[in-house]
């Protein structure tokens, strides 16, 4: 079963981030007037090379920090559970089986397990790993880790998931498998994604909006819109359709270090 | 998912292998039980040939002799460092979690404390403990006391550096979902510290018994009744070898019973989840 996606362009406004600024100890400029429209059913890569505020602007999407100056306005105002995470490390408490750990942002919200167990079981499942539900992280491996991380920051069907550099530090076939099922998943369950990456092929495979940022101070300079249509496979990685993507993402990337030399 | 091949492929490397883990666990039984025996069989030889008096090296029979001979006496005595050494465990449990929380939700409390806490730390208890003697009325407490002030820093230095070593990224993500203060510390804050928590306490089961052992010394029997340090203190005004050594023996083996429980309350809480409990094949 498909989710509905209206075509860019004719989507509801889920989130805007207008001037945004963030200065560290009075003169890391880490973002200068940073503007950005987030609308519902996007999946937006923030493309830009290190240290150019990609994890600044989800740390203030996410409300870690506040501004210097500039808003970030929810459309219709943050309420709880609008938001889920993925870190670049699984972020998973060793202590807790994967299954607790799934359970997490709604024994935040003082629900215990048996009243949202199927949400929980369905969450593993649409990961692939209901059948490690009493595992402990150590018992499994990276990509698995990572997997029942994205199934956290899914469960309560937050209105945007926010994902920073999730399989970097993957290998290249996990990272692949990964991106994948990360696609699948969204055609299932139809939710909007902000992932950060550096990796120019990831962000053309996945997302429908690349935002390419270039730092010092951390800017958007570029947004590209990436008109291939889901669902995407392995095929789509060898299209010509793909490689031109490819390159003018990666053109944009290269401008975006220059800029900053 | 993949498949995982759990049939053994036993050639005859892996099973030069095997012989050779099953020799090695053999040895961690044998060779010290046998060093024990040569060294309890020589110690015999030597009193006997040499006709060495009892009251200057009693040998291990008479030892064994006096632990069975003695029991009524030592037994209670036993009972009563035990007695001390516990109370004075859970009261540095309760004292050292109970400081390390509250320096953790308050830096004000612990730069006002921290200090102290050394400083109990670093005197001898040795020197304390004749102080605590004459200003606390009840010499059981001054007894509990001393061995409390032996036991409790290395429950609260540990605690306090686990309670603060919890991920930043879960920090994060506990900030996310809106975790209340009290989520925070049953949740994360709490689990982060607990194999820092039991590494404390491991330390501090040893210390405890030391603690009682100087404090039986110092106090006497006024406040702690008869023990087995007190015990061991009079057979020696007695010239009574054999049961100096008994007690001296029964201590050693009280402190090892401490550590002992301490590993396995440290191993029932953390072989499940934690990387100092997981076995490399
Ligand atoms: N907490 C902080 N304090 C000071 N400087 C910071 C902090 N966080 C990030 N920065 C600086 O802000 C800039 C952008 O960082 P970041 O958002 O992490 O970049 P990216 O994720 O794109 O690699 C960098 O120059 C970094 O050193
Ligand atoms: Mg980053």
């Amino acid at each position: 079963m498909a989710i509905q996606r209206a075509p860019l362009g004719e989507r509801d406004e889920l989130l805007r981030m207008s001037h945004v600024e963030k200065t560290f100890r009075g003169d890391v400029v880490a973002l200068k007037n940073m503007n950005l429209v987030v609308n519902q059913g996007d999946f937006i890569s923030l493309l830009g090379p290190s240290g150019c505020g990609k994890s600044t602007a989800l740390r203030l999407i996410a409300g870690l920090m506040r501004p210097t100056s500039g808003q970030i306005n929810w459309q219709g105002g943050q309420g709880e559970g609008d938001l889920g995470v993925v870190f670049q490390e699984p972020t998973l408490m060793p202590w807790a089986s994967v299954k607790h750990n799934v359970w997490l942002p709604y024994r935040m919200r003082g629900k215990s397990y048996s009243s949202v167990k199927d949400e929980v079981l369905h969450a593993l499942k649409l990961v692939g790993l209901e059948k490690f539900q009493n595992a402990y992280p150590r018992e499994l491996s990276g990509g698995m880790k990572m997997r029942v991380s994205i199934a956290r920051a899914m469960v309560t069907k937050p209105r945007l998931i926010l994902m920073d550099e999730p399989f970097a530090a993957l290998d290249e076939i996990t990272r692949h498998k990964l991106n994948n099922d990360l696609l699948a998943l969204r055609e299932r369950i139809g939710c909007t994604v902000i992932f950060v990456t550096h990796s120019v092929f990831e962000s053309v495979f996945l997302s429908d909006r690349i935002v390419v940022m270039a730092a010092r101070p951390g800017r958007v300079i570029r947004e590209l819109d990436v008109t291939a249509p889901y669902p995407r496979d392995e095929a789509f990685r060898t299209s010509p359709e793909y490689a031109e993507h490819a390159r003018l993402a990666s053109d944009a990337l290269h401008q975006a270090i220059e800029v900053a030399a | 998912m993949t498949q995982v091949d759990t049939t053994p492929i036993l050639d005859a490397e892996e099973e030069a292998h095997a012989k050779r883990e099953k020799l090695i666990k053999l040895a961690r039984w044998t060779l010290p039980s046998l060093v024990l025996f040569l060294t309890l069989a020589s110690w015999q030889a030597y009193v006997t040939i040499a006709e060495v008096p009892h009251y200057v090296l009693p040998s291990p029979l008479l030892i064994a002799e006096t632990l069975v001979k003695d029991w009524e006496i030592l037994w209670p005595a036993l009972i009563v460092t035990g007695r001390l050494t516990l109370i004075a465990l859970i009261l540095a449990v309760i004292g050292g979690v109970g400081l390390a929380v509250a320096f953790t939700q308050s830096k004000w409390i612990e730069m006002s404390l921290f200090p102290y806490a050394v400083v109990l730390q670093v005197t001898p208890v040795v020197a304390i403990a004749p102080l605590l003697q004459i200003y606390v009325d009840s010499a059981f407490v001054a007894a509990l006391l001393c061995a409390w002030i032996v036991a409790f820093f290395p429950i609260l230095s540990n605690t306090t550096i686990g309670l603060k070593s919890a991920d930043h990224n879960l920090q994060d993500l506990f900030t996310i979902y809106g975790a209340t203060g009290w989520q925070r510390l049953r949740y994360l804050t709490a689990p982060s510290a607990l194999p820092f928590f039991l590494g404390g306490l491991k330390i501090a089961g040893g210390l405890a018994l030391i603690g009682a052992v100087v404090a039986e010394f110092v106090i006497g029997r006024a406040g702690t009744g008869l023990g087995l340090a007190s015990t061991l203190l009079e057979a020696s005004y007695r010239f009574n070898f054999g049961r100096l050594y008994a007690a001296l023996i029964l201590i050693s083996v009280m402190g090892v019973v401490v550590f002992a429980l301490m590993s396995l309350i440290s191993h029932l809480c953390l072989f499940r989840w934690h990387e100092s409990a997981l076995k490399r094949e």
